[in-house]
């Protein structure tokens, strides 16, 4: 097997590994600049895929060929919807941020497979008909190499992330918007001095995070698992957690994590069919997102911290 | 209202909002929420097989809440239990199917080496804690998926031959008691539930009445001011991971030596160590807590089992109560601006 062939196998999987990861990484990097640990984006990611499918089979014949999309827009409202809860709990009540994520996590799952049931009588929904399918993106593709090797048997929902990280870097380091953001997670007191709302900033950043997790569900529903049941979001949210951490809380970082978590979790699943990684176990490939997180945290790989108020309430006139 | 009143009142009036809510939701779904309960009911207590059941389970929600509430008094949040479990479960598996030994010795192996294994998984988020100043919550969720993964790795490279299981552990290390299951109609009961009971003492009188519990809680209220009492706070950090790894190891000595008696591969988590944490919380993370909130949602999980059965309500209800719960003991500052409120006005 030549290197061609093997790029050809890795290239489209990693991305298509990485969309979900990136979206909801990108949410969690909005909720932890304004000062709002989410641990709850395994739980919203739980979310999104529940509403996407079950729009996405309720809806089919309405929409057509539209529909992944279309359910997208759903699973965002829904883990926007969702994430009010988070908000309410740990920016309006002072709830500990973390328990507060805990808890988001335990409902969706709950809330998600009792819909299930009470929708469709059983445990898992069936198999949608129009997920995201493969395709040669127009004159992209054409491209010589490049072309073949990025463009080609790939799916827009990937290219969609990437766009969506760099308007999310834009957002939040070239306006006024993402400043505030910003400073109202790294020193709320003095962001209020200057006149921004503490409270109102940190909900929208909570509300965002709910809505892009919700599409990163979403993208993994309707391009990996085509359904929904107990198993179908395990571990996607924490790993997107660890790629906002490994990010270093930036978008493009977190892109790039993210993009580097879905080479590896690809790698573990098409790897025995690769001619040099046959002999080396798939475990070390399962948990080297993990063990890297833990490596940039400690300071190994460039040390990654978090925004200063982050996991801490705001409460006015207190010192 | 006094302030031990209030952290009575709290946590109760905390289930009754998550069952009121769980409640409203059956009603708008259009299920029968008088016979769920009953079912729910009937599932925990209605005969001593189901009750058998529920202090199976209650047996290791005491450890995994120990776990929790003995991190939390030392002002860490272990959410690593789940993790720890998985290692400890694997531990005590490996002891009992790799040895031959009398019971008397080959017993107190498994559990110690359950206890063990947890409490080496959780002393590497506590030293990089202590050392490094990582947080501990996201060090132990990611080691988490590393238990996860290098458990189900050795179960089928190590253990077995490629196969999804382990043996079944010998004889001499298992807890099971042929008394206690004829006592109770013949459920999966096993002693675990005497050392669970025991660590509860240990956890209480290591806290409460040792100058190293003090010491514990001293660094949980105030860092800087232990530190400056000539208190090692890095020092107490890691004991605390360990000691609070170790009940969680054992909690996964329960289900490897009582509830199963071997080791599978896993999809995802057992859920008791998450679990661990609405115990701890609801429980208030004191000792006596602890064994009432380990009860109450041991007895939940166990009689929703039966709610499909007799009732045809999903079973996942109570998860979405106990999520509620959950959520509502995080936002109890919200319930205690409400206790305040109602107690002013009966002053007045």
């Amino acid at each position: 097997m030549g290197l061609m062939e093997i790029l050809l196998i890795i290239i489209p999987s990693t991305l298509l590994w990485a969309a979900p990861l990136i979206f909801t990484g990108l949410g969690g990097n909005f909720s932890e600049s304004s000062g709002v640990v989410n641990i709850g984006l395994e739980g919203l990611m739980v979310i999104g895929a529940f509403t996407a499918i079950v729009f996405n089979l309720t809806f089919v014949d309405v929409f057509g060929s539209m529909t992944p999309w279309v359910a997208l827009l759903a699973a965002m409202v829904v883990g926007a919807l969702l994430s009010i809860l988070h908000a309410v709990a740990s920016i309006t009540f002072r709830a500990d941020q973390v328990v507060s994520g805990v808890a988001i996590n335990l409902l969706a799952i709950g809330a998600a497979l009792f819909l299930v049931k009470f929708i469709y009588g059983k445990g898992q929904t069936d198999i949608i008909q129009k997920g995201f399918s493969k395709v040669d993106i127009p004159f992209l593709s054409d491209i010589p190499v490049i072309g073949k090797l990025f463009f080609s048997n790939t799916y827009y929902t990937s290219f969609v992330a990437i766009a969506v990280a760099f308007l999310a870097w834009f957002v939040m380091f070239k306006t006024p918007f993402g400043l505030r953001l910003r400073a109202v997670g790294e020193h709320p007191m003095a962001a209020d001095t200057m006149g921004i709302n503490v409270t109102r900033m940190r909900y929208i950043g909570v509300l965002i995070s709910g809505a892009l997790a919700g599409i990163g569900g979403g993208v993994y529903a309707q391009s990996i698992s085509s359904d929904f049941g107990h198993a179908t979001i395990s571990g996607q949210g924490f790993m997107a957690l660890a790629a906002l951490i490994f990010g270093k809380w930036h978008p493009l970082g977190v892109m790039g994590a993210a993009l580097f978590f879905g080479f590896a979790q690809s790698l573990s699943i098409i790897g025995s069919s690769l001619p040099f990684l046959e002999n080396i176990p798939n475990v070390y490939l399962l948990i080297a997102p993990y063990v890297l997180t833990i490596l940039a945290l400690t300071g190994f790989i460039g040390r990654a911290d978090a925004p200063k108020a982050s996991g801490t309430p705001y409460i006015k006139g207190k010192r | 209202m006094s302030n031990r009143m209030k952290n009575i009142v709290v946590p109760l009036v905390a289930v009754l909002l998550g069952v009121l809510v769980g409640t409203i939701i059956m009603v708008a779904t259009g299920y029968n929420a008088g016979s769920a309960f009953i079912a729910l009911w009937n599932g925990a207590f209605g005969e001593i097989y189901y009750t058998g059941e529920v202090v199976r389970q209650v047996t290791p929600y005491i450890l995994a809440g120990l776990a929790v509430a003995f991190a939390f008094r030392t002002g860490l949040f272990n959410i690593g239990v789940e993790g720890q479990l998985i290692v400890g479960w694997l531990a005590a598996v490996w002891v009992g199917v790799a040895f031959e030994l009398p019971k008397f010795i080959h017993l107190p192996l498994a559990v110690l080496a359950a206890a063990a294994a947890g409490a080496m998984w959780a002393f590497i988020p506590g030293l990089l804690k202590a050392k490094f100043k990582v947080h501990e919550v996201i060090v132990t969720i990611m080691m988490n998926y590393v238990a996860l993964h290098v458990t189900n790795y050795i179960i089928r490279t190590v253990l077995s031959e490629k196969s999804d299981r382990t043996e079944m552990i010998a004889e001499s290390a298992s807890l099971r008691s042929p008394f206690l299951e004829g006592l109770t109609d013949y459920s999966r009961l096993h002693w675990g539930i005497l050392i669970a009971l025991a660590c509860v003492f240990i956890m209480w009188f290591l806290l409460e009445k040792t100058s190293k519990g003090y010491e514990l809680r001293a660094v949980g209220f105030n860092q800087h001011a232990s530190e400056y009492a000539g208190m090692s706070v890095s020092k107490n950090i890691i004991l605390s991971m360990v000691i609070s790894g170790a009940f969680a190891g054992l909690a996964g000595a329960m289900e490897a030596l009582g509830t199963f008696g071997y080791a599978a591969i896993k999809g995802g988590f057992t859920g008791v160590g998450f679990d661990g944490i609405a115990v701890a919380l609801l429980g208030g993370n004191g000792p006596i807590g602890i064994i009432f909130a380990a009860l109450l949602f041991g007895s939940l999980k166990v009689g929703a089992l039966n709610m499909p059965l007799e009732a045809g309500v999903p079973n996942e209800l109570v998860d979405i109560i106990i999520a509620l719960i959950v959520f509502f003991v995080a936002a109890s500052y919200m319930i205690r601006i409400f206790i305040d409120r109602i107690s002013k006005k009966g002053v007045k």
